[in-house]
């Protein structure tokens, strides 16, 4: 220890000669300013590190309280994503459920969230979207998207900006309910085209698992020629039809309805997925978080004790030199 | 979701009913006697064994029997599917049971939509305020019936 003091001190009397480089090191420091060290300290500068601590430890502090907000969030959507689940049930009774279908016009409704720091929810609704596409796309076929929330807008728009018909952002800015998901259907049902809707989202499993997932609603003159060609829906012949002028007229009603009430799950299951992703991935950072602080302190107190050590040495060997 | 079984060769002695809403699921998998569904064609009674059946709903009462028991809810509209496993399943998008309805507040929008109906201009004011009457007037006579 006492040889390090020693070279120590002759590399003080070296840096002397250097001090005329000092305009260098000026411009240099304006740049990085807090990779000023004066010339010739003794010890090294501890306070690169303590910003750092400091920045770490607000960051945490950040994504503890998303974490909260996201689990309060989540707490009050999953119930009501989980009462919605019985609305779609019936429908698949009747209708069952046709991903094979083979259609010309096939509309992908891709739901995704407003928000990021969410995990992985939207880029697996826009890769699933993107599949769908490459498997319903062929010779004279169309395949459009229409696409629910910020997130998954600005992944599709790079490559199939043309085949976006519509878009829709700010769904969650309010508690959603039925009726302004059906206006949403609506307004869906108005503006595209269609012979399949392929709705794309994430259903909830649990806090850490979403199964990405498609719902097919075929339109009414998709439903007719599949009951009718002994097709995939042949038991829908076997139900009598009550009410309404023609039989097309009641089919188009069921088939608007349950566009809506799929939707409405949908919406409901991804918002949830979102905010438990959320959770997950804010519960994970701020370990992180705390993590990279741990090394940091441990870094920050071996530095400090350090320089305390060789300001002892330094004074002790002194003593011992003055005496013999 | 449950897988729902083959229609039976003998019809069983009860009636398996979903009732179901966009905020809950009212009634799931529960065994009744008959159900009443307010369908647009008129009142139809579901017993076991009913032949499968698609119908459309108008505003009015759905009654569910179970034993001597009643329970009575107006719905505002939807479908109604009964299979032929005498499974029914329906689908609303509002319901309330009859109970909780205020009967003075039905007379109010009673009131208020005909006045609407008799000052609408143009056809989407005039249907709204027909569905508008049209509800009040089935929850009225839900109410009074």
């Amino acid at each position: 220890m006492a040889m390090a003091a020693a070279l120590r001190r002759e590399g003080r009397r070296f840096a002397s000669p250097l001090i005329s480089s000092q305009p260098i090191t000026n411009v240099r420091s304006s740049l990085i300013p807090e990779e000023h060290v004066p010339l010739g300290a003794r010890s090294i500068s501890t306070q690169i590190v303590r910003n750092r601590m400091k920045s770490v430890k607000n960051i945490q502090k950040i994504t503890k309280a998303m974490k909260m907000v996201a689990a309060s969030k989540l707490r009050l959507i999953q119930t009501r994503a989980e009462n919605s689940r019985g609305l779609w049930q019936p429908f698949t009774a009747l209708l069952g459920d046709t991903p094979s279908v083979d259609v010309k016009k096939n509309v992908i409704v891709t739901i995704s969230s407003d928000k990021g720091l969410c995990g992985g929810i939207n880029s697996t609704a826009v890769k699933v979207s993107r599949a769908i596409n490459r498997l319903t796309s062929g010779p004279d076929k169309e395949t459009k998207y229409v696409i629910l929330g910020e997130k998954a807008k600005v992944q599709l728009i790079r490559d199939s900006k043309k085949s976006i018909t519509i878009c829709m952002t700010e769904l969650q800015r309010n508690p959603l309910n039925y009726t302004q998901v059906s206006v949403l259907a609506d307004d869906i049902l108005k503006n595209v085209e269609y012979d399949a809707l392929r709705i794309v989202f994430n259903k909830f499993q649990s806090v850490v698992s979403f199964i990405p997932t498609m719902a097919t609603v075929l339109s009414p003159e998709v439903v007719e020629r599949e009951t009718e060609s002994e097709g995939k829906l042949g038991d829908l012949d076997s139900y009598e039809i009550e009410g309404g002028e023609t039989k097309g007229e009641i089919l188009q009603n069921l088939s608007e309805f349950q566009f809506s009430c799929v939707l409405f799950n949908a919406v409901m299951e991804n918002a949830c997925s979102e905010q438990g992703a959320r959770m997950s991935a804010m519960d994970s950072s701020s370990r992180n978080a705390g993590d990279m602080l741990d090394r940091l302190t441990l870094t920050y107190n071996r530095t400090r004790q350090a320089s305390i050590t060789t300001e002892l040495t330094e004074i002790i060997s002194g003593a011992a030199a003055l005496e013999s | 979701m449950q897988p729902r079984l083959p229609a039976p060769s003998a019809i069983p002695s009860k009636l398996t009913v979903n009732f179901v809403l966009p905020y809950a699921s009212e009634i799931s998998g529960k065994e009744v006697d008959m159900v009443i569904i307010p369908a647009s064609t008129g009142q139809m009674g579901v017993l076991p064994g009913h032949v499968s059946t698609i119908t459309e709903l108008k505003p009015g009462v759905l009654s569910v029997h179970e034993g001597n028991e009643v329970k009575k809810y107006f719905v505002s509209s939807g479908f109604a599917f009964i299979h032929a496993n005498s499974i029914a399943d329906i689908v609303a998008i509002e319901a309330a049971p009859l109970d909780q309805i205020d009967s003075s507040l039905v007379q109010k929008g009673l009131a208020d939509f005909t006045q609407k109906l008799s000052s609408a201009s143009t056809d989407s004011e005039k249907a709204e305020a027909q569905i508008g009457v049209d509800v009040h007037s089935a929850l009225n006579a839900a109410l009074t019936g």
